[in-house]
């Protein structure tokens, strides 16, 4: 069983909720990536996703963007996402970590070097946004045979066919992608997110995380209630862009940085 | 009763096409290795709707009839081929025959394509279209359809663009439509793109993206490549009728690619037929400073599809340069990878300041102002009319206008106007 199923059946084993924060490498700068990571496990995350930046990240609504944007300038390449995760790792061997990002920079490294050096790094789990199963065998192949998880994402608009493929693809858990937009936007049906949800428990045991316009405790009560977990990205990365890079910032203040993470785990740990 | 017998009509669609390496894209988009589906899941689904939607339209000789009869009655196609012979004398050496798409309704090829996809968004009964622009061209032919048809019309267009595209702007606007200024990224065409298929991703149920190159996920490659065709075709019927034999070589601009795949496809296996497409070399492909991802890119995946692109060593996509906001992107439709890779066609560039000196030469010595993209295909015939001889025949694609591009020359020259 990999890091990342073991921590999802522990907490589904004492009846809780899974809380996964979202931030972007190196944002705002490359050295202040290893403490935040920290802070949001000391603040109850249970996995991490570590964005990699990109330059055209046209999945991501204006939030994630700008912190894309800090990251790229702050210098951020694969090869420092990989050293930050080594460095957290000799601290925290238990939080699984899933790295997700966009395929031109993986493509750029080519997919076998790139499994093989994530895997080393003590990373988990990859999640490409803009590979669709179709496309992803040779990509697969690498990234199962380094014992990578790969998550894939389920949206509002995906059919049966595309669903089957999606779970026959995806190991750890299933994203599910709670609106039709971009990261950040808000959600405005929960009655259809539960159908949907409803209707994913039949065709797959993976457990279900629901990512996209999850912003504060309120919004990650309604779709903890319905889910196996939520993703948090635009609320924390609006927050870490307030942060400067290269001044330096105690353990208690990027816990305050990342609060919305602490209040997050207490709302749905009352659930 | 007699048989008579049947002439094809100007540049008419051949009943059947060979099956042959030319007749790509697969199943699943590729051409070769480029190509094919690179999006966010949301998308997925109105993708792979279209192509079903097109799919079957395209199998559909009423789809056809009614494309035709727009691009005849609406667009006043065919466009000419006409014999530039001053630039001929002026270059020395093979004629220089000008395909004049600047002569289309909006003033560019781009109407084609608009035409196609609108027919499309009305058949699917999407209310609202969006779309996004470099030069504004596609912008201003998106616009005018939707006016046409009675469409809402949204525009992405990078900030930096509508600085200097601002006759364009205002165009698109007098036709109704809404642009939208992209501040992100480097603020031109390739953010334009990103935000449009935000805004699609959000919309996805009442909106229809008329995407305006030969790129982005399948099925647009081949079917902005289907609808730009009509130039090709004619240009080899237009050949035919006044030369009798077909031309020696074919030239054409290449940003993402639609005018130079319109040609170029209905040649493509008169094996006889040179075909050359030219990139914007900015300030030259040595200074890096330039938007030439054939000539001096690599693989990757952006926007939708496998192609070569400009990107750095990380694989984050580099800024682009060109005199020529319609040649300013940092990608190129994956067919033209694919004809690169098999040494189909010959893909090299013209410099800011060439394209310059044959915007000039054209329109002094013919009385045409050609596009800044056009000229840069323009300025690379006369290389290569040179080194031919009288008797041969070069057609080169005219694709627009150079009325939008007059403020940047004025600036170049130091004139206010």
């Amino acid at each position: 069983m990999s890091r990342i199923s073991e921590t999802i059946a522990s907490k589904q084993a004492q009846g809780k909720k899974v809380l996964i924060p979202y931030i972007v490498a190196g944002d705002p700068g490359l050295e202040l990536t290893v403490p935040l990571m920290h802070a949001l496990v000391a603040s109850g995350a249970d996995i991490i996703e570590l964005g990699m930046p990109f330059s055209d990240p046209s999945s991501d609504g204006p939030v994630i963007q700008l912190g894309a944007e800090r990251a790229l300038r702050a210098g951020t390449t694969l090869k420092h996402i990989f050293a930050m995760v080594r460095e957290f790792r000799q601290q925290d061997k238990d939080t699984p970590i899933l790295l997700m990002g966009y395929l031109n920079p993986i493509e750029t490294m080519g997919y076998e070097a790139f499994a093989s050096e994530v895997s080393a790094s003590g990373a988990d789990g990859l999640l490409i946004v803009d590979l669709p199963t179709v496309e992803c065998e040779e990509f697969f192949a690498a990234a199962h045979g380094h014992d990578l998880d790969t998550v894939f994402l389920v949206a509002p608009t995906t059919n049966e066919n595309r669903l089957e493929s999606i779970c026959k693809h995806s190991t750890g858990y299933l994203y599910y992608v709670s609106l039709k937009g971009v990261t950040g936007a808000a959600i405005s049906d929960h009655g259809e997110i539960r159908a949907k949800i409803a209707h994913l428990r039949t065709v797959t045991e993976l457990p279900i995380i629901v990512g996209f316009g999850i912003k504060d405790a309120a919004s990650a009560l309604g779709m903890a209630a319905i889910s196996d977990g939520v993703i948090v990205g635009s609320a924390l990365v609006d927050k870490i862009g307030h942060l400067q890079a290269g001044k330096s910032y105690s353990n208690a203040q990027l816990v305050a940085t990342v609060g919305v993470i602490g209040e997050i785990r207490s709302a749905i740990d009352a659930l | 009763m007699s048989e008579y017998k049947r002439v094809n009509e100007l540049g008419s669609r051949e009943a059947e096409q060979p099956n042959d390496e030319f007749s790509g894209p697969d199943v699943h988009g590729h051409f070769g290795r480029y190509g094919g589906v690179f999006v966010g899941e949301t998308l997925i689904a109105a993708v792979e709707e279209l192509d079903q939607v097109y799919t079957r339209m395209a199998a559909d000789p009423a789809f056809w009839a009614e494309f035709d009869h727009d691009l005849k009655h609406y667009v006043g196609r065919p466009s000419p081929l006409y014999f530039a012979e001053r630039l001929t004398k002026h270059y020395g050496g093979a004629k220089i025959m000008l395909k004049r798409e600047d002569l289309n309704h909006t003033g560019a090829h781009k109407i084609n394509n608009t035409i196609g996809q609108a027919l499309l968004a009305k058949f699917m009964g999407k209310p609202r279209i969006i779309a996004e622009t470099g030069a504004g061209q596609h912008g201003v032919a998106s616009a005018t359809i939707a006016a046409r048809l009675g469409l809402e019309c949204h525009v992405y267009m990078g900030a930096e663009d509508i600085k200097r595209q601002s006759a364009n702007v205002y165009r698109m606007k007098l036709l109704g439509a809404n642009v939208i200024s992209v501040e992100s990224g480097s603020r031109t065409l390739k953010d334009a793109l990103n935000e449009a298929l935000r805004d699609w991703a959000t919309n996805v149920d009442n909106t229809y993206y008329i995407i305006g190159t030969v790129a982005g996920p399948s099925p647009y490659p081949r079917m902005v490549r289907d609808f730009q065709s009509v130039i090709g075709r004619e240009a080899r019927a237009q050949s035919l009728e006044q030369f009798g034999r077909l031309p020696d070589a074919l030239v054409a601009c290449v940003g993402g690619g639609s005018n130079a795949i319109g040609l170029f496809y209905p040649f493509l296996r008169d094996t006889e037929v040179a075909m050359y497409g030219v990139e914007a070399g900015g300030d030259g492909i040595e200074t890096g400073r330039h938007a030439a991802p054939l000539s001096a890119g690599r693989p990757g995946v952006l926007h939708g599809n496998r192609t070569y692109l400009m990107s750095d060593e990380a694989g984050q996509i580099l800024e682009t340069h060109s005199v020529s906001a319609g040649l300013d992107y940092p990608g190129v439709g994956p067919e033209h990878s694919w004809l690169k890779d098999i040494g189909r066609v010959h893909y090299v560039d013209a410099t800011d300041t060439e394209a310059l000196t044959a915007f000039r030469d054209c329109t002094r010595m013919e009385g045409i102002i050609p596009a800044l993209e056009s000229s840069h295909a323009i300025a690379y015939a006369g290389k290569l009319a040179a080194t031919m001889s009288p008797d041969q025949i070069i057609i080169v694609n005219l694709s627009g206008r150079g009325d939008k591009d007059i403020h940047t020359v004025a600036e170049i020259d130091g004139i206010k106007i």
